[in-house]
């Protein structure tokens, strides 16, 4: 279809090639996309810049003052140039600490994603792969965890391991609890996709040859058929990616997910929630605003993505 | 005065990039009660012509020259609403896949009758004797009956006939069908292709015929028109443009022709076409890695020994036997490949050819019946070394090119994977300098390994197969339909290719079309099969000139006359 331009002229015509891509061609038409795209880049480079960028640091029990607590913002009566949308009730800046918890937030979504992607994967594959037996044991295990909802599985994982490890150790492990409990309660969307890509990249002739050279199923699985099946997935894990912050944020709401000593947004929400009704509404709504705009705009090149990459929805 | 009149007619598709011109500058004319013949390779734009024709060009193609004529009215020019009228009413559309063309929710009458009455001012009940009187005169037995049922009710022939039918329905002045016989079996191309004819002579309906075959041109075209990548490179009277071909394009696309008739050593040299082929370095088979370990240890009897071979699918499964259903692909079937014999299996769509593929292969587990290779039993072979061994021996070349090769592999990992996974080289610059030999030995040039598979034509990409499959130095290779996706002049590349590598390498060869005419060209023995079970096995001379199973006389008929095509060899001998 498209022309491809000579490889040869070195990085400049590799930059070149990069812009001709259709799916940059398509990128770049999209206003909207690229909007949602640099309010991503913005907030995530916000996020994991904190320790230089911020202007406090909220985990320096130094620098924060009981008495600095509950400053409103900056254009507010009673306001302290410091602190430019206002303080927590313990004295912490919320700029700061939104920056910090979307760090946490950004991190936690993140890993949960990879590692719900890598178990619905490897097992999606597998179930599609085999059928038979195997494939009626994995998609009816996917199908009762289906039929509850994601949040009330994290809840319970994160409720158990939580009351396994209990205590003090919670603030170390609550991390990687959450993680887990986020990861076991999103695979069924990734395995139920590749299980259905992979059974029709099963029967396609380039799999056939490669059974008739001798290739073992692991081989042929990863080899051949996972790069084939990924487009599907990678639309999966970036809408999976604002979700699982949601989710995030719901469970820290709920107090069973970031303890307030590492806090994420939900749990700034969680504290702010606290003062709604005693009139320090920026302790809740900037947390929360924060977070609306950073999964608005996931959402947003998440949704893009899918199009792109669905042939029949191009126009 | 003609029914059609294209005049200078130019379609083109502006891009993001550069405007693809897809038709250039062709002007044809059809009379009424006449059959034009539009014949081309794929992406010559003889399916864009029809499509200007009935204005439905795929966006964002449109019309930048010329002008198209129905009975002296000029149509192409017309808003939306005129053409929809245009469309059913003046001219009728019959499609390639009968399956996918009529809506499986409504019976067949329905939808004649709301045909007919979108178009002509009938009453229910005129419309439905119109219906009725059509169905039968399409040759649908008892019309009063079968027109109360379901397109699925109906084979894909009997379907085709009702499209047929619906064209017909408003008394069009013009059908244009777009390869109306491709999705068909041989026996009914025959039976579809004489009801257009005569149809088209006694309704005096002018037809414009699109397709890829020079049987069906051969066989019911007045006159023909020659595409060529746009371009009209010949027009005139059937015979006289198949029987004395003026353009070297016209020459060549004809002599790739198979000759049901003869069998020809080679196919004649087709070099107008043959342009993406690099001229390929000779290497010496008998010190070259290709053609060492060849000395396989003879087998005493054939290498190949079918015995009693049984396959069955399971249609519905269920914990009780009594419940569960199946269909028997392949029944009883036995026969023999000797070393160094190409055999040929010939079937219509569904008998078990490609079945018998797969099982020799051991893609498919047989429900009986055993297959012997070399001597050994394949069935009883229980260790995975043993098992391996055996596969490496055995290769096979797959129909479709775009499916068969992983998208996102580069074609040198992808001919180098089986020389890795099997150890057939002692190290990475061996296998480097192979896979560059066996590339350059296809006649792909080394260089193309750098590429993925998508930058190929299917052609090339037929020739990364059977690099693939030759890569493990096989002594038997299949070859699943390795030429039905393959435009004519490709084909005979291929099938050259083919003959040339059995010839250098000795190779076995297990060899299945639908097509008699390349069987004919490319084996020694051929096997027929209908239904699942092996009618006739004999040598290919014998086979062709006298036939002992009714079903192979039956098939011998059907096959399209090429008698008005030009045997006498293009420009070199």
């Amino acid at each position: 279809m498209a022309q491809q331009p000579s490889r040869n002229d070195g990085v400049s015509g590799a930059v070149a090639a990069f812009l001709d891509h259709d799916l940059v061609h398509a990128f770049l038409r999209s206003r909207i996309t690229v909007i949602a795209a640099i309010f991503t880049l913005v907030l995530i480079g916000a996020a994991f810049l904190a320790p230089w960028i911020a202007p406090h640091d909220p985990f320096d029990l130094a620098s924060i003052s009981i008495m600095d607590a509950r400053v409103p913002p900056v254009w507010m009566e009673y306001a302290d140039p410091r602190f430019l949308i206002g303080t927590d009730d313990q004295g912490r800046d919320l700029l700061s600490g939104i920056m910090y918890g979307m760090r946490i937030s950004l991190i936690v979504g993140f890993c949960s994603v990879v590692a719900a992607a890598a178990i619905g994967i490897t097992l999606g594959l597998i179930a599609g792969y085999c059928g038979g037996k195997v494939d009626a044991l994995i998609m009816r295990i996917a199908d009762v965890q289906l039929t509850f909802p994601a949040i009330l599985i994290a809840l319970l994982i994160d409720g158990v391991a939580n009351g396994i490890v209990g205590g003090l150790d919670r603030e170390v492990y609550a991390f990687y609890i959450l993680i887990v409990a986020m990861a076991l309660s999103f695979w069924v969307q990734y395995a139920r996709t590749v299980r259905g890509s992979t059974m029709v990249e099963k029967n396609k002739e380039y799999v056939q040859a490669a059974r008739v050279i001798g290739l073992p199923a692991p081989v042929i699985m990863v080899r051949h058929i996972l790069p084939n099946v990924m487009g599907p997935v990678l639309v999966i894990a970036t809408i999976n990616l604002a979700l699982a912050i949601v989710t995030e944020s719901s469970l820290s709401f709920l107090g069973v997910g970031m303890p307030p000593t590492q806090p994420s947004l939900g749990t700034l929400i969680a504290i702010g929630n606290d003062f709604l009704y005693s009139g320090e509404w920026w302790i809740a709504i900037f947390p929360g605003l924060a977070l609306a705009l950073l999964v608005l705009n996931v959402n947003l090149l998440g949704d893009w993505l899918r199009d792109a990459l669905n042939p029949k929805l191009r126009g | 005065m003609a029914v059609l009149d294209i005049k200078n007619l130019t379609v083109d598709f502006p891009g993001r990039k550069s405007v693809f011109v897809a038709v250039n500058d062709v002007s044809l004319s059809i009379e009424a009660g006449k059959i034009l013949g539009v014949v081309g390779e794929s992406g010559a734009g003889k399916s864009t012509v029809g499509n200007a024709v009935i204005g439905l060009l795929q966006e964002p193609g449109r019309i930048a020259a010329g002008e198209i004529d129905l009975n002296g009215v000029r149509i192409d020019a017309l808003n939306d609403k005129s053409k929809r009228k245009l469309r059913g009413r003046r001219i009728g559309m019959i499609f390639q896949d009968p399956l996918t063309s009529l809506d499986p929710l409504q019976t067949v009458e329905a939808q004649l009758v709301e045909t007919i009455r979108t178009h002509l001012p009938l009453s229910a009940k005129a419309a439905r004797d119109r219906a009725v009187e059509l169905i039968g005169a399409v040759g649908i037995a008892n019309p009063h009956e079968r027109i109360r049922q379901y397109p699925h009710q109906f084979s894909g022939g009997m379907r085709q006939r009702v499209v047929i039918a619906l064209a017909l329905c408003a008394e069009p002045e013009l059908v244009i069908a777009d390869e109306p016989t491709t999705a068909l079996d041989v026996s009914i191309q025959a039976q579809i292709l004489d009801l257009m004819k005569s149809l088209c002579t006694e309704r005096n309906v002018a037809m414009l015929v699109i397709t890829h075959d020079m049987g069906v041109i051969a066989d019911i075209t007045d006159h023909v028109a020659v595409m060529y990548q746009g371009n009209l490179v010949e027009y005139g009277a059937t015979a006289q443009v198949l029987g004395r071909p003026q353009h070297a394009y016209t020459k060549s696309l004809i002599s790739a022709v198979p000759r049901p008739d003869v069998r020809v050593d080679r196919f004649p040299s087709i070099d107008y076409i043959e342009k993406d082929r690099t001229p390929q370095r000779q290497i010496d088979i008998a010190t070259h890695w290709l053609g060492k370990a060849r000395a396989y240890d003879r087998a005493g009897g054939p290498l190949v020994s079918v015995r009693e071979l049984d396959m069955q699918f399971e249609t519905r499964a269920s914990i009780l036997p009594s419940r569960r259903r199946s269909f028997q692909a392949v029944r009883k079937v036995s026969f023999d490949i000797a070393e160094g014999e190409t055999f040929g299996l010939v079937g219509e769509s569904g008998s078990g050819k490609s079945t018998i593929a797969r099982l020799i292969t051991g893609l498919y587990q047989p429900s009986g019946g055993s297959i012997t290779f070399a001597g050994t039993e394949l069935t009883s072979l229980g260790k995975r070394r043993d098992i391996l061994a055996m596969r490496r021996q055995m290769q096979m070349i797959f129909q479709d090119p775009y499916s068969s090769l992983n998208a996102r592999m580069r074609v040198k990992d992808i001919v180098a994977e089986p020389i890795r996974f099997h150890r057939l080289a002692s190290d990475r610059s061996e296998v480097r300098q192979i896979v560059e030999d066996l590339l350059d030995h296809v006649g792909l040039g080394a260089a193309a390994g750098r590429k993925f598979p998508h930058e190929f034509s299917v052609g090339q990409r037929q020739r990364i197969s059977i690099a693939r499959a030759l890569a493990t130095r096989p002594r038997f290779l299949i070859c699943d339909e390795p030429t039905s996706a393959l435009d004519v002049s490709i084909q005979a590349q291929i099938l050259n290719l083919l003959k040339d590598l059995q010839a250098e390498l000795g190779l076995t060869m297990l060899f299945i079309s639908h097509d008699l005419a390349v069987v004919r060209q490319m084996c020694d023995r051929i096997g027929v099969m209908r239904n699942g079970e092996l009618c006739e096995v004999a040598e290919t001379d014998q086979l062709f000139e006298a036939p002992r199973h009714p079903y192979t006389s039956e098939l011998l008929s059907l096959m399209p006359s090429m008698e008005l095509l030009s045997r006498e060899t293009p420009a070199d001998p």
